[in-house]
């Protein structure tokens, strides 16, 4: 089975992009199964069925949602077999922009919108850097000057990628980006394989369900700002 | 895709001479929210000693850094390549077939310099059309169509090109997101093309996109209190002379705030093929052809004839005088006179 990790900032448009891209495929007689995680609800899983597409939603509740997902990819991967899936997307919440849920060896789109403004490739870490699509959205709204100014920015951060626009509502784009997640390697099996980058560390008693403030209630992995 | 443009021992030169060489190389590090080099530092003895802290938080990865910096001075001499110009010399599409599977049976090459109307009601296929030629389809799309290049199958690695995109489009409810004044947004513009004089360049599409404009803007006019028609003069302007888009998709111009004629004619100038969506009669008849679109496909190709060319000038009037009724309720006057 082919396997695709979807990333981007909460609203960038990921669900309507794949959604899109899904559509297409199912023409073709492609059959393409979703997991979306989220942290507190979605609407998401509404939006696949919608459109037939088999899916699945893991919410990672009060855990990081990027630690909640690497904790369960490989069952993921056991339900998209199990069921028989050609293709397995996996859209993902990507909350803080320090995190990614690439994994070496497994196609990696990351989802990015032209309103965030052109500052924004800059701020996205690993999740943008490191992945192999880029999808660029809501490119119908804004300027041509602005489109090309983003599409720079991101080619700056992320040098090898592969740039597109899509757009989420009308699906200009979809059948192509299609075209590239069925592109995507075979994944027999994730069990050793890689994190492209690590995920932020996060265990201070805060983590643990600490509420109150202060420096004596800080315990493990806390870091300090500097201040002029 | 890497070209090898660039000398492998680059990243071992001092930032001084860098600099030098290529002034946009400190982007790469203000991209990647690294501080810059000092001046003796090249850029590989600059990331060996980064701290690993950093780069943790950054979420960077020493071992990639000289890599991605090489793959953007790469990045950066083909843009610099590219801006001398479009090297199009003509676009082919071949014809696939309808939504029902009936084929589409034509050879249509547009070359620049020309203006194509596109005609046909929601849903007949237009973006279809458009979005087979970004993507330079090779009857891998729903349509069938083959897109050639220069009369040849273009290089797979084009489609994503940001350098080679084929179509720039100046849509109708296009907005400015950025709070910026046009002088700044322009000057960002011009600098991610690695235009060589920015300031010059930014002047005179100021000045060519005020031309445009019925009401005039200055130059520290924030972009997002420009009007519908400055807002589309000055993206006209700016298109025509710094994407390197050959072909510009200009989805209808309203009459409002905005030479028609003259935005089109200067786009015809600057050697770009025009691609108008439009059911504006004085527009549509500016068109050296109109592609219809029915069902999916390209139902039929009409040249403008001499006939039409000669009705043109009777729209022009009408439309003129529809104008001075504007002008006039524009300016609190009773428009009791239809002469």
């Amino acid at each position: 089975m082919k396997l695709v990790t979807i990333a981007g900032p909460p609203s960038s448009g990921k669900t309507a992009v794949t959604v899109k891209a899904i559509a297409s495929l199912q023409q073709e007689g492609v059959q393409v199964g979703v997991v979306k995680f989220d942290s507190l609800s979605t609407q998401d899983q509404a939006l696949y069925e919608k459109q037939g597409v088999p899916v699945t939603t893991g919410l990672s509740g009060n855990l990081c949602p990027d630690h909640f997902f690497v904790s369960n990819v490989c069952d993921c991967l056991s339900w998209g077999v199990q069921k028989g899936f050609d293709l397995l997307v996996i859209e993902s919440a990507g909350l803080c922009n320090r995190c990614a849920p690439h994994i070496q060896g497994v196609l990696a789109v990351c989802v990015i919108d032209n309103l965030s403004g052109v500052d924004t490739p800059k701020k996205i870490g690993p999740m943008l850097k490191m992945a192999d699509v880029v999808v660029i959205t809501k490119g119908d709204i804004v300027s041509q000057a602005e489109r090309e100014v983003f599409a720079y920015r991101v080619r700056q951060v992320n040098t090898n990628a592969t740039i597109m626009n899509v757009n989420g509502l009308t699906g200009q784009g979809g059948h192509e980006l299609g075209r590239l997640l069925v592109d995507a390697p075979e994944t027999v099996d994730l069990a050793g394989k890689l994190l492209r980058f690590s995920m932020p560390a996060a265990l201070c008693s805060y983590c643990l369900g600490q509420r109150k403030i202060g420096s004596d209630f800080q315990m493990g992995n806390v870091k300090k700002m500097a201040f002029p | 895709m890497p070209t090898n443009r660039v000398e492998k021992s680059l990243s071992t030169i001092p930032m001084a001479e860098l600099v030098q060489r290529a002034p946009f190389v400190e982007d790469f590090f203000t991209s990647h929210g690294l501080a810059l080099p000092g001046e003796g530092v090249s850029p590989s003895a600059y990331f060996a000693a980064l701290d690993s802290e950093l780069l943790e938080d950054l979420g960077l990865e020493r071992q990639g850094l000289t890599e991605r910096f090489m793959a953007y001075m790469e990045l950066l001499e083909e843009l610099k390549a590219g801006s001398g110009g479009s090297r199009i010399e003509s676009i082919t599409i071949r014809g696939g077939h309808d939504k029902s599977g009936q084929p589409e049976a034509l050879e249509l090459t547009i070359k620049p310099g020309e203006v194509v109307c596109i005609v046909g009601p929601t849903g007949s296929g237009k973006s279809r059309f458009l979005a087979d030629i970004e993507w330079m389809a090779q009857a891998d799309t729903p349509t069938g169509r083959s897109i050639l290049i220069n009369g040849r199958i273009p290089d797979p690695g084009q489609r994503f090109s940001i350098e080679h995109k084929l179509v720039a489009q100046l849509s109708q409810n296009m907005n400015f997101v950025m709070d910026l004044t046009v002088e700044e947004f322009i000057t960002m513009h011009a600098e991610s093309r690695m235009v060589e004089d920015v300031s010059t360049v930014t002047a005179a599409i100021i000045d060519l996109g005020n031309d445009l404009a019925g009401e005039k803007f200055t130059p520290r006019t924030p972009v997002t209190a420009l009007s519908g028609g400055q807002s589309r003069a000055l993206m006209i302007a700016d298109t025509s002379c710094l994407s390197t888009s050959p072909i510009v998709l200009i989805d209808e111009i309203e009459n409002a705030g905005i030479d028609r004629k003259r935005a089109v004619h200067t786009l015809v100038d600057k050697r770009k093929i025009v691609l108008m969506a439009t059911h504006d009669p004085i527009l549509a008849l500016m068109g050296d052809r109109r592609l219809v679109f029915k069902n999916g496909g390209i139902s039929a190709i009409i040249a403008t004839s001499a006939v039409e060319r000669a009705n043109l000038a009777l729209f022009e009037e009408m439309d003129a005088k529809l104008g001075a009724v504007r002008n006039a309720l524009r300016k609190g006057e009773r428009i009791e006179k239809t002469g």
